[in-house]
């Protein structure tokens, strides 16, 4: 058994005065904190810290600025999952008895490039650098390609697709950590600009900074709240999707997705809410869709008719997402899973959803390339 | 800088699929891919044999890039699209010679060589195969 | 005729003639779809576009994309070339590009058209340069072609004329300098649609054009590159070929002439005794501009495309600094199998979609960016 025993958050947003090392240590010391009790190991999560600030060895780096010089530590990057990675890491690194408390903590710091070609490029790095960015794709046109594909299988059209940032502007308001904390109007939403026809602006993430940290431990021994990871369902698919049989179904999220609920030997039915990772709306509705949470191609009907609000009958993303709470993209995985073990432990404060005892979150690489669930239950 | 510099190894290691579209067949199975893997994805066969693809093809996804990353911006907008080849053989590609407005589904293209990233005045000029639609 | 080439005694050896006889196995052309209209290039320059027009008959002009360059025409021009000459790549033992718009001042352009057409076969045996002299660049790659085959060294090469040529804003130059290039692979006449009787050049130091290294557009002479430079060597070259070989005038059905302009190639033609009729067939620049090293390929290719078995050709070409070279062509009855593989001349020419002078000079890269990291 492993359970989370604490938890710190920086908020996500545009750090202009904070370095890699500050979000990483503010967010660390708050998770220490939290658990009151010294860790014996530290994973770091990041994906971009190599291309956008120079700056690898990040287990050496952030054990350096944090105090800690002399504690073992290394650094796990799965693109967009790498946080939900360390912390796979991490639990092995526990039940195997190599370590009795991890701390692990994600931090990414991408405003450090202020211009949109440099973080698209950044970003990119996710899909086949050689055969899909080379000619000029881009990770947000991996996106367009499957939601092209979505629009046209299912005959949706683009005010389809509004329901899901609209319900992720609306939860981030709540959500005290969260980087858009604000409402989101429809026609805002019709008159974003074209990134990658037909993704615009408003269906993809946000550029963000920030750090989460979560303590793992072997014992529930944390002061303000504990929680047992239930089970991790983890899967892969190619990281070019040129090579998928269909882009509308992501069989690496089914995968996870019943290896997660087999391991954890529990029905779906008693999960509370679902942790999902939205890079663009579509990735959004076919999460969902895969989740079992909506039929194929009936997502868009979830979001409009309220049946992933948080109140409704399956919240999906109380806290906003990574659309409106941001991707700090390396520190995502960990925003996640803390997200779910404050909503587990009824520490979510305006996010909280009513209740919650046992949450879901998926966190994804590249477009679903490597995806890794977490199931959390409140002890 | 990786995204203002292109590396001239990685680029002239891949010359042969991106001057000829030189791909792999898996001598066990069938299956055609590019790049050519030393392991098949299908069925696992450590016999793949390079083969040079066919040139002609048609258009099964795209998208239009307005945002485009660091060395790209200068072509904006351009299309980035999904081809299947006559064989069937699939891989991502950019078009070139096409108003995005009049790019279909099932568009039939052929392969042509075209600038693809330019490492500045001094830099390598990377050429790549890009895809435009069937002038005969 | 041909009989009386054929029998042209050596004795001091002035025109080129090989002893294993050489002909045209194949040819393609590639001109870019992007125009613009010299009424447009002259209201971008307040100039007065009518009494222009008058004076170099050219009513538009391609433009290469923004990933074309002489590579890239030159590959296009050569797949077609071997679509026509149906041979495999690999037989290629030559090629040899002629252009004065190198995509590397220094890094041979040969070598990635070898490697992009697979020529020499897979240990790329063959050889492969960049040739340079103004717009006759391609003609001399032609010549050397020419002498590889017919001294049995070779028995296919792949010689090319290409050019994305440079016009300064607000000059003259910017009117007719353009892109587009013509391909031709030679072989032994047995295969060939068409055979090279003849060639002579003739060439003197006459400083009508030039460009200087690092710079990026070329200087001329203006009314200076006429009589001393364009009319002195194509018709010195002409009359000697015709004088040499016995031929005059009245034995060719088509003279493709240099045509840095719509004018020019008419008054040569004329002045040598060739009427417009056998000179407009190869006549391209009043519709693309002038292609410089592709200029009197891409004239002989539109006469190919049309060209009956038994039909004579004469192809002066020029190039500043300054020469000629002059050929004699025979048309045999082979060309009507291929001439329909590869898309012609004119269907490039039909092939357009116009720029306006804005996107022509981003285009040509005239405008530079603050970070322009994909500049040329």
């Amino acid at each position: 058994m492993v359970y989370i025993v604490g938890v710190g958050l920086t908020p996500v947003g545009n750090h202009w005065s904070k370095s890699l090392r500050h979000l990483a240590v503010e967010a660390s010391v708050k998770a220490l904190e939290d658990y009151g009790k010294d860790v014996d190991y530290v994973v770091v999560s990041n994906m971009l810290s190599g291309v956008i600030n120079g700056q690898e060895n990040l287990g050496s780096y952030v054990v350096s600025h944090l105090g800690k010089i002399g504690t073992p530590a290394i650094k796990i990057e799965a693109a967009g999952a790498s946080g939900a990675a360390a912390s796979v890491v991490a639990q092995g690194l526990i039940s195997s008895g190599v370590a009795e408390r991890v701390l692990v903590v994600g931090v990414e710091k991408m405003t450090d490039y202020t211009s949109l070609e440099d973080t698209t490029s950044a970003l990119s790095t996710a899909i086949d650098s050689e055969y899909e960015g080379f000619p000029g794709g881009t990770l947000d046109a991996m996106h367009a390609l499957v939601m092209r594909e979505y629009m046209k299988k299912y005959g949706v059209n683009r005010e389809d697709f509004s329901y899901f940032p609209l319900l992720m502007h609306k939860n981030a308001v709540d959500t005290p950590h969260a980087q858009l904390r604000f409402k989101l109007k429809p026609e805002s939403y019709m008159r974003s600009p074209m990134i990658a026809e037909p993704i615009t602006l408003l269906d993809l993430a946000p550029v963000s900074d920030g750090a989460a940290a979560i303590v793992l431990s072997k014992e529930p021994d944390g002061p303000n709240g504990n929680a047992e990871i239930l089970s991790v369902g983890h899967a892969t698919d190619t990281i070019a999707i040129y090579r998928r049989e269909s882009l509308t179904e992501m069989p690496a999220i089914r995968a996870a997705f019943s290896e997660a609920l087999e391991r954890a030997n529990i029905e779906r039915d008693s999960i509370d809410l679902y942790n999902i990772h939205d890079y663009s709306s579509v990735i959004g509705y076919i999460t969902t869709e895969e989740l079992g949470l909506a039929e194929r191609g009936k997502a868009p009907e979830l979001f409009k008719n309220g049946g992933a609000d948080r109140d409704g009958p399956t919240p999906v993303n109380p806290e906003g997402g990574l659309k409106a709470r941001g991707n700090p993209v390396g520190a995502t995985g960990v925003y996640q899973i803390a997200e779910a073990f404050l909503q587990v432990t009824g520490r979510a404060e305006g996010a909280q959803v009513e209740g919650a005892k046992t949450a879901l979150t998926l966190s994804a690489g590249g477009l679903a390339s490597n995806v890794i669930i977490h199931l959390i239950r409140g002890v | 800088m990786w995204a203002y510099w292109q590396s001239v190894p990685a680029h002239w290691r891949e010359i042969p699929a991106r001057y000829r579209l030189e791909g792999g067949e898996c001598q066990d199975c069938g299956y055609r891919m590019i790049p050519r893997e030393d392991i098949c994805p299908k069925c696992g066969s450590r016999n793949v044999k390079p083969i040079d693809l066919p040139r002609k093809g048609k258009v099964v996804n795209y998208t239009v890039i307005w945002n485009a990353p660091r060395g790209y911006e200068y072509y904006t907008p351009y299309v980035i699209a999904i081809i299947e080849l006559e064989d069937g053989t699939r891989l991502t590609a950019q078009l070139t010679d096409v108003e995005p407005s009049d790019v279909k589904e099932g568009m039939e293209v052929e392969m042509v060589l075209r600038k693809t990233r330019v490492s500045g005045e001094s830099g390598l000029i990377a050429y790549s195969y890009k895809f435009r639609p069937l002038i005969k | 005729m041909a009989a009386s080439i054929s029998n042209y005694p050596l004795g001091e050896v002035i025109i080129m003639r090989a002893n294993r006889k050489v002909g045209i196995v194949g040819w393609g052309v590639y001109v870019p779809q992007w125009r613009i209209r010299s009424e447009e290039l002259a209201r971008g320059w307040g100039r007065d576009w009518k009494r222009y027009a008058a004076g170099i008959m050219v009513e538009e002009k391609s433009v290469p994309g923004l990933d074309e360059d002489t590579f890239t025409i030159a590959y296009e021009a050569s797949v077609n070339a071997l679509r026509r000459a149906r041979i495999d790549p690999s037989k290629l033992r030559a090629v040899y590009i002629g252009t004065e718009s190198k995509p590397y001042a220094v890094k041979t352009t040969a070598t990635m058209l070898i490697e992009a057409l697979g020529a020499g076969g897979e240990d790329r045996l063959t050889t492969g340069a960049d040739y340079e002299f103004a717009c006759k660049a391609g003609t001399e790659a032609m010549q050397s072609i020419i002498g590889l085959i017919g001294s049995g060294m070779i028995d296919y090469g792949l010689a090319v004329g290409a050019d994305t040529a440079q016009g300064a804003p607000g000059d003259a130059l910017e009117y007719t300098a353009s892109a587009g290039g013509a391909a031709y692979i030679l072989g032994p006449s047995e295969e060939s649609i068409a055979i090279i009787e003849a060639s002579l050049s003739h060439v003197t130091d006459t400083p009508d054009f030039w460009r200087r290294q690092h710079e990026r557009y070329p200087a001329h002479t203006r009314a200076f590159t006429g009589e001393p430079a364009y009319f002195k060597h194509i018709m010195t070259a002409a009359k000697k070929l015709m004088g040499l070989i016995g031929t005059t005038p009245d034995d060719y059905d088509y003279a493709i002439f240099h045509q840095p302009n719509g004018k020019f190639p008419l008054r040569v033609g004329t002045r040598l005794g060739f009427t417009p009729d056998k000179i407009k067939p190869g006549l391209i620049t009043p519709y693309i501009g002038n292609t410089y090293s592709g200029s009197a390929l891409v004239g002989l290719a539109a006469v190919l495309d049309q060209a009956k078995p038994g039909q004579k050709i004469l192809v002066v070409s020029f190039g500043s600094g300054a020469g000629s070279d002059a050929f004699h062509i025979e048309v045999n009855d082979k060309i009507e199998e291929v001439r329909d593989l590869a898309p012609k001349v004119m269907d490039y020419v039909n092939r357009k979609r116009y720029v306006d002078y804005t996107t022509y000079a981003r285009y040509r890269r005239m405008i530079r960016m603050l970070h322009d990291f994909s500049a040329y």
